[in-house]
């Protein structure tokens, strides 16, 4: 049995541990670490073992490229949106953007050195709203449990953060104003499991797997 | 003695490291960055009024403490101590639980006067008192049972009432640990960081103390982190020495 370690975004979790459970039944037994995009380029470029890496964004899988880490040319394979994340009913009848300007909403953002905070302040850009956020979270995962937790009223996020969470309701933002993430994914050079590295980056890109990343909230390549 | 020399390379390598690679080209930016100053003028802010805090609560925890005996201290000190083995953030999503709008105190404060203690500088006050009172405490009831309680007995002796023995008898010979758990409890509160994102977020001049600041930059700029982690470094050492300097000369 063949093996792949695979470097992961976090927003990935759900759907990548499925296609690795799945995976496992056939030939491939993979091992995943799970992190911000920026840590995992970081670790990759200080020499982590790794064979395959998935970024959620372009620029963390740019900056291995330039580095000469790349086996293959990266691929995109899904795309994530944005979304407005409010507390279960939407309380404080919240409908789009613009709302969130409104006084005394409690609005919490992704910090803009993360891709998800960018993505939301380009998007607030694109919709001419300005926002005075309660706080600037450093992860994802800090927006959406303190709007699951009803400490904020609402928060901006990729539709996948919602569709695993499962704690929020979603309200979609209009093309015109939304943000939409490519995730690109690519075999690395040191890569130990060629084979397995490759093996893996196929069934991501294969219908069975497609169809994963679209049940866990992310749209086809 | 090897042994205390492993020890003190296990304190001394990491910090080593920080400064060897530490980009001292950047140090001069990041310290003059407006930022910077923001965000270590609101930690030093923060943490000494959460030492503040915990010198009024903890003080008179402590003697309650060291005056209980059996079962009922056992539970007391197991409770006290409680936040130094809770992984901090559990310890801030356990302060949203309490003090958020949904909260036990939170919601009957929001629903009656409208206050919100997330997301302020408040929040990140309670956040650092929580995790760091326990040491002042411990400190404290450690040296009320060294005290001699003879001193004690000769004033109430002599007529004094409780509240003046307390003042005048105990808290001086208190002094001592006093000063050395509440530099403890304020150097846990100058490192805080899981408590105090989970419960106050991260806003920079509100809730951004330094160690939050510090993990935003590794994200983007590693260099600037390092430099912003000297430069709390250095502040904590020329408190440390100034403060033992004037006033724990007994240490």
């Amino acid at each position: 049995m063949s093996s792949a370690t695979i470097f992961a975004a976090s927003s990935l979790k759900s759907a990548f541990d499925k296609i690795g459970t799945e995976m496992g039944r056939g030939e491939l037994h993979t091992t995943f670490n799970y992190a911000g995009s920026q840590t995992l380029a970081s670790q990759i470029a200080q020499g982590a073992q790794a064979d395959v890496f998935a970024s959620a964004d372009t620029a963390h899988m740019k900056t291995l490229q330039d580095a000469g880490l790349l086996a293959d040319p990266p691929r995109v394979f899904a795309h994530n949106r944005l979304e407005i994340a409010v507390e279960r009913g939407n309380p404080k009848r919240i409908h789009s953007l613009a709302d969130l300007a409104r006084s005394g909403l409690v609005v919490v953002l992704a910090d803009p050195s993360v891709p998800a905070g960018k993505y939301a302040q380009q998007a607030l850009a694109k919709a001419g709203v300005t926002v005075h956020p309660a706080s600037l979270e450093p992860q994802v995962t800090g927006v959406l449990s303190k709007v699951a937790l009803g400490e904020a009223d609402a928060g901006i996020v990729y539709v996948s953060d919602i569709v695993t969470s499962g704690n929020v309701d979603g309200l979609a933002i209009p093309d015109a104003q939304n943000v939409i993430a490519d995730y690109p994914i690519a075999r690395l050079n040191a890569t130990p499991n060629k084979s397995g590295a490759e093996a893996f980056i196929a069934y991501v890109l294969s219908s069975q797997g497609q169809a994963i990343l679209v049940r866990a909230g992310f749209e086809k390549a | 003695m090897v042994l205390a020399g492993l020890g003190l390379l296990l304190f001394l390598l990491p910090l080593a490291g920080l400064v060897a690679r530490a980009p001292w080209d950047q140090v001069g930016p990041a310290l003059i960055a407006p930022e910077t100053a923001t965000a270590l003028g609101l930690s030093l802010f923060c943490s000494l009024s959460a030492t503040a805090v915990a010198l009024v609560l903890g003080i008179p925890l402590a003697v309650l403490l060291a005056r209980t005996s059996g079962t009922l201290r056992a539970i007391l000190r197991a409770l006290t101590t409680l936040p130094m083995v809770l992984p901090p953030v559990v310890g801030g999503v356990a302060l949203l639980l309490a003090f958020g709008r949904r909260g036990l105190v939170g919601a009957p404060l929001y629903g009656a006067f409208g206050i919100q203690i997330p997301f302020t500088t408040a929040a990140a006050v309670i956040a650092e008192t929580f995790v760091a009172m326990p040491f002042l405490v411990i400190a404290v009831e450690a040296g009320l049972r060294a005290l001699d309680p003879r001193y004690e007995e000769a004033a109430r002796a002599l007529g004094a009432t409780g509240w003046r023995v307390f003042a005048r008898v105990t808290l001086p010979l208190l002094r001592p640990a006093i000063f050395s758990g509440a530099v403890l409890c304020w150097a846990r509160a100058l490192g805080e960081f899981g408590a105090t994102i989970t419960f106050a977020g991260d806003l920079p001049g509100r809730t951004q103390t330094i160690p939050l600041a510090v993990y935003v930059a590794l994200e983007t700029r590693p260099e600037g982190a390092i430099a912003l982690s000297l430069i709390l470094l250095a502040v904590s050492l020329a408190i440390l020495i100034g403060m033992r300097d004037r006033w724990l000369g007994w240490l």
